[in-house]
């Protein structure tokens, strides 16, 4: 087993007991705490196949601002596990139970297919390939993407302006 | 590592982010469960990309994955403000973040 592959089993087992964690917690601060810990594994996903800004914005953007957000309305809320509304033990059962009968059709079909993809390249090597670098993706982000990326500072303004009307007080 | 093992952790991801949605009545948990199946899908998406170059040989084969992983960041940051302004909003009329209080839109 290569560095490549520990790593990945690091990282997996990491992502996987953080967004288990993200569900489990009673008190929401630390929901927002492992999933900041779930994005850092994902961005360690991310340096592994070689996407480095991929990486790089995921934790500013991600871990950086959106759970800064989210933290910071939590604490407006005064939430805690006190106020954590309870919910009845048979829906929780019935979601986990057809949540879980969604994985196993999912894993069934990878496995299904598993051997028509078998043989192809290994992706998570390192320092191969440079399409991650953010040379490479900026000169299609504005050339050949130039009208979408135009198109979101749109959708950010709005955004923004949604939500000083929403939050204003009436 | 092979790409069947990309797409069994991600589709583990997003199972744990349904389930989250499924089970939690706290709005903002929800919202951050959300959060969660759409990191699985950039996950998987950045993981075919790899797998384009790889097979392709060209070495900006599959670059339209990663432009695709960064628009999907871009609207769930846009989804977020508007969402947490909505539960804000919420929490100041109803005093708190249950989303059984939201079966109804009226009030």
């Amino acid at each position: 087993m290569g560095i490549a592959a520990i790593l990945f089993w690091i990282l997996s087992v990491l992502t996987i007991f953080s967004a288990i964690m993200v569900v489990v917690s009673k008190n929401p601060v630390h929901s927002v705490l492992w999933l900041i810990a779930t994005f850092f594994a994902i961005s360690g996903h991310y340096i592994m196949m070689n996407a480095q800004f991929l990486a790089i914005v995921n934790i500013i953007v991600y871990a950086g601002a959106i759970m800064v957000l989210f933290l910071f309305v939590i604490m407006l809320m005064n939430l805690n596990s006190n106020t954590e509304p309870r919910k009845n033990i048979w829906a929780k059962l019935i979601g986990v139970i057809s949540a879980g009968m969604l994985l196993w059709i999912l894993i069934s079909v990878v496995r299904t297919f598993s051997d028509q993809i078998k043989g192809h390249p290994q992706i998570a090597t390192f320092n191969t390939g440079n399409i991650g670098l953010i040379k490479n993706l900026g000169q299609v982000l504005f050339t050949q993407y130039a009208l979408p990326f135009e198109i979101t500072s749109v959708l950010f303004l709005s955004a923004m302006i949604g939500a000083v009307v929403i939050g204003k007080k009436n | 590592m092979p790409i069947q093992y990309y797409i069994a952790l991600a589709v583990t991801l997003f199972s744990i982010g349904v389930v989250g949605v499924l089970i939690r009545r706290n709005a903002i948990i929800v919202f951050m469960c959300i959060e969660l199946m759409l990191n699985a899908a950039n996950l998987l998406l950045v993981a075919f990309s790899k797998t384009h170059t790889a097979v392709a040989g060209n070495p900006l084969a599959g670059i339209d994955g990663q432009i695709f992983v960064f628009f999907i960041m871009v609207v769930a940051a846009a989804e977020v403000s508007v969402g947490l302004a909505i539960i804000v909003m919420m929490y100041r009329n109803t005093h708190s973040t249950d989303i059984n209080f939201l079966n109804r839109l009226k009030n």
